[in-house]
């Protein structure tokens, strides 16, 4: 479905979720956007809480589709993408 | 087996239940976390830890498999608690069972040491200043290092 609208699940966590000021929103991807790190720009650029949220990437990680990946990692309609810190959980 | 859950769980009863699915063991390694009541020379009020549901569950499954991959494991059980908990209450169990006792204690720091950098939770501490979020600490990646694997890619 080339041209098809994108959406993505996005889910924050922990102080991600706390400044960003949501725990969950749906976006459509615009069609420059074709990996994390373009959404995370993206998301910058659109303000309010997220854009707090994701200002420092090298306080955060993020994982599609509930697996752990790098910021270069690309994007499909459908994905569930979840910003958060690194975990401290044990 | 893996489970998450809000409530508290009973060593007693995890160790007998996975020693009646693994008959042929000869070794049971255990490992309990609590929560501590102090964090950098402060006292600790209370810790609620939230998770990914979800990611959590597929994350330890995938652990208890990699184990699985690594060790002749008779049987495995993670039990991770979220939600708020006081100074003293039980955290997370680790639990393994082998034939011998050096696949059963390995296998059991190995789940232990990639939990602590893979599963999705998050600490937030209560003291008598107001609440924080834990830091990540940098022992517990170079824990996982001795393993051999790297885990949650950094930017």
């Amino acid at each position: 479905m080339v041209g098809g609208p994108r959406p993505v699940r996005l889910l924050y966590f922990a102080w991600v979720r706390e400044k960003a000021g949501l725990g969950a929103e749906e976006v459509t991807l615009p069609a420059a956007v074709s990996d994390v790190s373009g959404l995370v720009a993206w998301l910058r650029a659109r303000g309010g809480g997220p854009s707090v949220a994701l200002a420092d990437l090298t306080r955060l990680r993020v994982a599609v589709n509930q697996e752990h990946v790098a910021f270069d990692h690309p994007l499909a309609p459908g994905d569930e993408v979840a910003f958060f810190p690194p975990v401290t959980g044990g | 087996m893996i489970r998450v859950q809000r409530a508290d769980f009973d060593v007693a009863a995890e160790m007998a239940s996975l020693s009646a699915e693994a008959p042929g063991a000869g070794a049971v390694c255990v490992f309990v976390g609590l929560v501590r009541d102090l964090s950098r020379g402060e006292p600790v009020a209370a810790m609620t830890l939230e998770h990914y549901p979800g990611m959590t569950e597929r994350t330890l499954a995938r652990l208890e498999a990699e184990a699985r991959d690594r060790w002749p494991l008779a049987g495995v059980r993670i039990v991770h608690r979220h939600g708020r908990l006081d100074p003293g209450e039980r955290i997370v169990l680790v639990a393994v069972a082998s034939a011998h006792r050096d696949a059963a204690f390995d296998a059991c720091r190995f789940l232990i040491d990639r939990l602590k950098t893979t599963a999705p939770f998050w600490k937030a501490e209560e003291n008598p200043d107001g609440r924080r979020w834990v830091e990540a600490r940098p022992e517990d990646d170079a824990a996982v290092e001795r393993w051999g694997v790297e885990d949650s890619p950094k930017p």
